[in-house]
């Protein structure tokens, strides 16, 4: 009998690649990090593979290293596969040609994805794996969950036949992460399409002392040709093999593959070609105009290297007249794209030796889904179409709108080929309300215990706090080929009443469909609270409307704001998909699948809320008045015009919509654009209590999103100030007779609570209450809205020069340049961040590395990077993950070369300058912030006294002059970055002397991935690729930096120690050398309620796991020990910090004797280390001397 | 001597056990109290709510994070044997089976009627002897009265008991309006024995940091005399085996409870503070005292010193206040 399981390709993926492997080298990147995951969790259960061994993963510094130990374990004769995508198989690369090279059967499953050009996408098309279609590796494309897993199984059966290495390959997100109901292989199948001969072959060919050989030899001109060419026959053989393996499958499986796929009219005279997920879309089209009498078929490429002329040709019907080739990728200046001109190249040569069956028919190329972007039905037509033209366009891109080089294809978004067999739901729902997980469960639930098939999709904004979420399922009778969003839905269920306001929620629902709101309004009151817009489109399309107060029904059954299991229960009544004992009796088993490990107060408690929901569900009457107030702008009428034009657009999330034109030709995008979205997440904000509060200024310190402000300024100003501001007077003895406010911005603050657990602050009449309090959102959010526009507005900035931008009170005064970004709430990184903003901002350039704070920082639409009153602002930009430092120091260098040519222009034109200008220019001080100014204010003059000079060289220096005032340069990144695939770069960058500061926010785990090991990780944690517990201590990154003697190394904590941070930052900035300063962040990944982040900081110290010091080499010029420790001998045990963390606590609850050892190891650590810094802080250069020096607290 | 004790059903070789707390629950603690010559091991508590918070955090820090966002759909790794649940605790039990001779009884406290019904039938099947039911409550909401407190605690004592066959004492507190009422309720439900008193965390105040810091503060003999005054009244109008737990710290301290009517003497503070040698030291200092007065078994002395067998049975009922009121005069 035929097994199923419902998962996604990935998963799907792994399970064959790992029984079919025995090691397996990985380095996590999305979207292939899931298979990668899947390999680690099969090894933890101790699933073994086809021939009875564990297959072992190793997680390395980088893609390149991934390779490189699958190039070494192959050649040691492991069976061996890795996952990649994007950049990660560019850096793959250089082993890839000679893991070719060498002939060695391997097989790498690559979820291919765009790569970083102007932008970096994570998301789906074939640029990755075209970029190393000439490595010499077999390619061979999947379409779908079930193809994946089944062309996993022939990738590694042929390889070893052919000893050609295989790139498996299909589309990121797209099939990677659709779930799907499919057919599973199970080991007989696979023992059957193994060869064992082949597998014993590939052993014998092991390199071994016991039979040695030699390998990787370099050759000269008189041989390396004919070598070259040795191995011809075995990449002409793996057509025939491949076919040969499709064939044996066949037979043992019943699904049938050929190396190019044909389907539609036996007659076709339009004939279309694509590869992977689109295949399927065109598939299904052509076979429904098929129906309706088009005479058209496709041809879809599984086998696309080595290209198979012959078996191209045969599978192309006589007669074809025309040709559409879809490549979904973009070769800036080629002729046309790779899959286009293979195909063009072997029809022309068929013709020319008088091979081709058919006249040369007329052929054209295409791009489509690029970077994911929808391909559907409507657009396969439109190619359709544009063969039937007298003159179509011969190089085409098809759905987008291109008003530019008028390239796309028109096409009409109704037309749909979706049979009414097919039930299609679409949710919205917010990432942290469980949504997704919920929409996966009802899925597998459909696929697992019906006869139906099932299909479940799932998009995210690109938020880490309050994202979108849209679920897109189906399911149906029969196999469900649909690649594409559901844009017409039978059931439409909102879980945030919210979206209504912001988006066009009911846009995908069909006529007649159910709508479900989640909304805290009884339902003969829910009409009235409905958006014109949505009014508008139940009445239009006769929607029926359901509701339920999800919320208080998820709360009363204990489940928090967790609504997944209350709207869960909802559809499964609504849609009628099961009969609903039925349905709510396979909830209550996928709850005890899912959570029953998690302890049975979980289970109660979605039983709990399974058993409300049913009771609170209502039908909602619709009245049908359509006199509401419709949806009000996404930005206001005084955003800047391309704000208005394109920021707002995506923001709505219709950036689909947006021509070529609105786009910038070279990725180069304003900053200062997340004040324009206001997002107004937080549930509750916090309040300021004048009256309470010691004006200490670490609320606004530690706020994530710069979501809470101070300002002192003269009373005068409140004049004018809304009823509800408040304010006090300011205590600070130098500004006596000032006004001082707190001030939050109700809609950007996300609400995580750091603010109020910093406060030092009690009420002392009732001291449960502080200086600032957590109220409801919606109790205060229009006033505040008021108070804070009055607050940015009418109250200026206090004056950088008389602040000392030293310590935190003052700094904090200081306008942050970094606000309102998508980080989590509670992130522990962004309060760095945007400290760094505030201190050096407008004279910052920023490297990015790719990570966490590339995603806060620069993904779109809106970036949080600001401008201060004169437009002056960080400067940001991101290369890549692993080239960050290179990329930071290449800025200095820049800077620093036009620095000096200015210089040397000032000084040859002094005479017409003014030498008295130009030697205070030349000779200025601009180590303070009134230094600086002074010079910005010569430049002014200077820039002045040239304006009018032609001189080519006065020109020039006009040009330059902004270089004769500071910039700072710093590289930011994670601890993946610096410690793993980034620390070749960083090492030599600091080596170089040059003036860069590199800031490091240390999560000790890669967190934009999803919390894999890195070198930072500490001992005990479990991460991915460490579930046990990370046996070894983390790298000690500030040590090795400090062993070059001229950098300056710092590592801080913010929440144990807020002025050292301040005071770090400050000294490497100014250090004129490189800095290197380390932050610890605590972050989601731990495994810990955030709010307490800054607590859970001063314990980690207070540990000794986390020694703060500064390394200035300053000192030693002042006959000082350069090294000084900020924080105090270690006074609490490491468990004790280990155990209000989960990432630590999760080892106690599975293995606790390895818990005891781990704990123990990291105290001997902790204690070990602090000895060493503690002997080093007494080291003075060059006399020895003196006791340790430990600073001031 | 012969200091043989029957309670719940066991025959101890004598009545000084370690009660439950921090160092009764692991297998070193175990063997080395055995050693010092424990007749048995009370097991420190299974606190509902403590597992119901734990698998609460744990949902919180890992599942709620998941699928929010698209390049992390998990934080952390899915423990494939994730044991939030109550398994620590059982195994612990038939850990401490294993490794000692003497008989192990484990301790619950329930805050659910599941957790009541359950936790108890899993403690049986991992091999306790026997089940101390904690009462560990406090009844600090206006709107329910003693009357309804009261239900509530026998309802769950009575779900225990119909849920498992091995002997069942109760923990009680002492602030009941009428011990003597309750103690005769619990009795008719079928349990064997009553544990006089709990003793709770006493929340001291942070004067400048105005903060409440939870402590728990070892006992000293201040409080024995409480509980011997409750134990010289409940003896011999309860058929219920009586169990003193509580400010035992000195050989004569054990005397008092035995005298006022205790089957059994639980010690606690004593083996923090000095180790569980402390255990032997009481128990030589038990045997020295009786022989020294002469006593033959603890038959002659259990009890002699209750409400029914004290010389002045009213000086236990309002021996101090009588004395407080008589030794002061006016002016």
């Amino acid at each position: 009998m035929k097994k199923h399981a419902t998962l996604e390709a990935n998963e799907a993926v792994s399970s064959v690649a790992c029984r079919l492997s025995e090691t397996i080298a990985i380095y996590p990147i999305t979207p292939s990090s899931p298979m990668s995951e899947f390999a680690d969790v099969f090894e933890t259960r101790g699933q073994k593979n086809l021939w009875g061994a564990i297959p072992r993963v190793v997680e390395m510094q980088s893609e390149g290293g991934a390779s490189a130990v699958c190039h070494g374990t192959l050649q040691s004769g492991c069976l061996s596969t890795t996952f990649t995508s994007s950049q990660g198989l560019l850096l793959m690369i250089p082993a890839m040609y000679k893991i070719a090279g060498e002939l060695t059967p391997f097989v790498m499953h690559v979820a291919a994805r765009s790569l970083a050009t102007h932008a970096l996408s994570i998301f789906g098309d074939h640029s990755d794996v075209m970029a190393v279609r000439q490595t010499g590796f077999a390619m061979l494309a999947s379409a779908s969950v079930q193809e994946a897993h089944d062309f996993a199984a022939i990738s590694h059966a042929v390889t070893l036949t052919s000893r050609v290495p295989f790139l498996h390959f299909f589309d990121g997100f797209r099939t990677s992460h659709e779930v799907q109901k499919i057919e599973t292989l199970d080991d007989e199948v696979l023992r059957e399409l193994v060869d064992d001969d082949a597998r014993h072959a590939f052993y014998r060919r092991a390199l071994t002392p016991d039979a040695p050989s030699v390998r990787g030899t370099a050759m000269n001109p008189d041989g390396h040709f004919q070598a070259r060419e040795a191995s011809n026959n075995f990449y002409t053989a793996v057509p025939g093999q491949v076919q040969a393996a499709f064939d044996r499958f066949a037979e043992l499986t019943g699904r049938r593959y050929s190396l190019f796929d044909y389907t539609g009219d036996p007659e076709a005279e339009k004939v279309l070609v694509v590869m992977a997920s689109g295949g399927e879309t065109v598939d299904e089209t052509v076979k429904y105009l098929a129906a309706k009498g088009e005479k058209v078929g496709v041809i879809r490429v599984r086998l696309y290297r080595p290209f198979d002329e012959a078996a191209l040709l045969a599978a192309l019907p006589t007669t074809v007249k025309s040709i559409a080739v879809l490549d979904r990728t973009k070769e800036p200046g080629a002729p046309a794209e790779p899959l286009y001109l293979d195909i063009v190249a072997s029809l022309n040569e068929a013709r020319d030796t008088g091979r081709l069956p058919f006249d040369m028919p007329r052929v054209i190329g295409g791009r489509y889904g690029i970077s994911s972007k929808e391909f559907t039905p409507a657009m396969v037509k439109a190619v359709i179409d544009e063969l039937d033209m007298p003159e179509p366009k011969r190089r085409f891109t098809v759905g987008i709108e291109d008003d530019v080089t008028r390239l796309s294809l028109d096409y009409d978004p109704a037309f749909s080929i979706e049979p009414d067999s097919v039930v299609r739901a679409v949710f919205w729902g917010l990432g942290s309300d469980g949504t997704v997980g919920a929409n996966r469960n009802s899925i597998k639930i459909i696929g697992e215990e019906t006869e139906n098939y099932a299909q479940g999709y799932f998009v995210f904004d690109s938020k880490k706090s309050g994202g979108v979420t849209v679920s897109h399922l189906r399911f149906g009778p029969d196999l469900i080929r649909a690649p594409y969003l559901v844009s017409s839905a039978s059931f439409v269920a909102c879980h945030q009443f919210g979206f209504l306001e912001k988006f066009d929620v009911l846009e995908s629902a069909m006529e007649g469909a159910t709508v479900l709101l989640n909304a805290a309004y009884a339902p003969d009151k829910l009409w009235d609270k409905l958006p014109l817009e949505a009014r508008q489109a139940i009445v239009d399309k006769k929607l029926k409307v359901y509701t339920i107060d999800a919320f208080s029904v998820a709360t009363d059954a204990g489940m928090g704001g967790r609504i997944n299991t209350v709207m869960q229960t909802c559809f499964f009544a609504l849609s009628g998909v099961l009969p609903r004992d039925e349905a709510i009796a396979k909830i209550q088993e996928a709850i005890k699948k899912t959570y029953s490990k998690k302890g049975d107060e979980i289970v109660r408690r979605n039983f709990a809320a399974v058993d409300m929901a049913l009771q609170h569900l209502h039908e909602v009457p619709v009245p049908g008045t359509l006199d509401g107030e419709p949806r009000a702008a996404t930005v206001p009428e005084d955003a800047p015009d391309f704000i208005k034009r394109v920021t707002a657009v995506m923001m709505e999330g219709k950036g689909d919509l947006l021509p070529v034109s609105a786009f910038p030709v070279d990725g180069v995008w304003p900053t200062d654009t997340t004040k324009w979205e206001k997002r107004a997440i937080a549930r509750e904000i916090p309040a300021w209590d004048p009256d309470v509060c010691i004006q200490c200024n670490k609320c606004v310190m530690v706020c994530p999103h710069a979501a809470i402000r101070a300002k002192f300024y003269d009373k005068d100003l409140l004049a004018g100030a809304p009823p509800t501001f408040k304010s006090t007077d300011f205590k600070m003895r130098e500004f006596e007779g000032a006004a001082y406010t707190i001030q939050i911005a109700p809609e950007d603050c996300t609400g995580c609570k750091l603010c109020t657990v910093v406060c030092p602050a009690k009420n002392r009449q009732e001291p449960k209450l502080k200086a600032i309090n957590m109220t409801p959102l919606e109790d205060l959010r229009a006033a505040e809205r008021e108070n804070y526009e009055f607050f940015l507005n009418t109250i200026p900035d206090p004056d950088r020069s008389k602040l000392n931008h030293g310590e935190v009170k003052s700094s904090q005064f200081l306008r942050p340049l970094f606000e309102y970004s998508g980080a989590c709430a509670g992130c522990g990184e962004t309060p760095y961040v945007k400290l760094l903003s505030q201190l050096f901002g407008d004279r910052t350039m920023i490297a990015n590395a790719t990570g966490c704070s590339s995603i806060y920082g620069g993904n779109l639409p809106t970036t949080p990077y600001a401008q201060n009153g004169d437009g002056r602002g960080p400067a940001w930009a991101n290369s890549l993950f692993e080239d960050n430092a290179e990329f930071g120091f290449g800025m200095r260098f820049a800077v620093d070369q036009k620095t000096e040519f200015a210089q040397v222009l000032l000084a040859k034109l002094a005479p017409e300058i003014g030498e008295n200008l130009v030697g205070e220019i030349l000779d200025a001080d601009q180590s303070d912030e009134a230094g600086i100014e002074a010079q910005r204010a010569r430049v002014v003059t200077l820039k002045k006294k040239l304006a009018n000079c032609s001189q080519r060289e006065a020109v020039t220096l006009r040009e330059l002059a902004d270089y004769l005032v500071k910039k700072s340069v710093w590289i930011v990144g994670g601890d993946g970055w610096a410690y793993d695939i980034g620390y070749g770069g960083l090492d030599h960058v600091l080596a170089q002397g040059r003036d860069v500061n590199v800031l490091v926010l240390d999560t000790q785990v890669y967190s934009n991935t999803g919390g894999q090991a890195s070198k930072a990780t500490p001992i005990g944690a479990a991460a991915k690729f460490a579930a046990s517990g990370k046996g070894s201590a983390p790298k000690e990154l500030g040590l090795m930096a400090m062993q070059y003697g001229n950098v300056y190394v710092a590592r801080v904590a913010m929440g144990a120690k807020d002025s050292q941070v301040v005071k770090a930052l400050q000294e490497a900035e100014s250090w004129p050398g490189p800095s290197l300063v380390i932050a610890y962040s605590h972050c989601i990944a731990h495994g810990f309620d955030l709010s307490l982040g800054m607590e859970q900081q001063k314990l980690l110290v207070n540990s000794g796991l986390w020694t703060l010091f500064r390394y200035d080499p300053r000192r030693i010029d002042e006959g000082q020990p350069p090294l000084i420790l900020d924080s105090k001998e270690p006074k609490v045990k490491t468990a004790e910090f280990m155990r209000n963390e989960t990432r630590f606590r999760m080892i106690e609850k599975v293995n606790p004797e390895r818990f005891k050892v781990l704990a123990e190891e990291a105290q001997v650590s902790a204690t070990h280390r602090w000895k060493l810094l503690e002997q080093m802080a007494s080291i003075h250069f060059p006399e020895e001397a003196a006791a340790t020096t430990t600073s001031e607290d | 001597m012969n200091l043989q004790t029957n309670y719940l059903g066991l025959k101890l070789a004598h009545p000084i056990i370690p009660g439950a707390g921090p160092i009764t629950g692991d297998v070193p603690h175990a063997r080395e109290l055995e050693d010092c010559g424990a007749p048995c091991l009370i097991m420190n508590s299974l606190f509902e709510e403590q597992i119901v918070k734990e698998q609460r955090a744990a949902f919180a820090a890992v599942d709620e994070m998941e699928d929010s966002f698209a390049e992390a759909l998990s934080y952390l790794p899915e423990p494939e044997d994730y044991r939030l649940g109550p398994d620590d605790y059982l195994s612990r039990i038939s850990h401490l089976k294993a490794a000692v001779d003497i008989p192990v009884i484990a301790s619950v406290n329930g805050i659910s009627p599941d957790g009541w019904s359950e936790y108890p039938k899993l403690i049986a099947a991992a091999g306790a002897d026997a089940l101390e039911v904690n009462l560990y409550h406090l009844a600090s909401d206006p709107h329910e009265s003693a009357a309804e407190v009261e239900e509530r605690l026998l309802s769950s004592i009575r779900t225990v008991r119909e849920g498992i066959d091995i002997p069942v004492a109760v923990k009680l507190s002492p602030f009941f309006t009428s011990i003597p009422h309750f103690v005769s309720q619990i009795e008719a439900l079928g349990v064997q024995a009553v544990v006089l008193f709990n003793r709770f965390y006493q929340p001291d105040i942070d004067i400048e940091e105005l903060r409440t810091e939870p402590k728990l503060r070892l006992s000293d003999s201040s409080g024995l005399n409480m509980r011997l005054r409750w134990l010289a009244i409940l003896h011999g109008r309860t058929n219920l085996e009586l169990s003193l737990s509580g400010c035992i710290h000195t050989p004569e301290d054990v005397i008092k409870g035995l005298m006022a009517g205790a089957t059994t003497v639980q010690t606690v503070s004593g083996l923090l503070k000095h180790g569980p040698q402390r255990l032997r030291e009481l128990l030589d200092g038990v045997r020295t005292w009786l022989v020294e007065h002469e006593y033959g078994d603890l038959a002659q002395l259990r009890g002699c010193m209750s409400h029914q067998n004290a010389p002045d049975p009213e000086a236990i009922e309002r021996g101090n206040y009588a004395m407080v009121l008589n030794s002061w005069t006016a002016g």
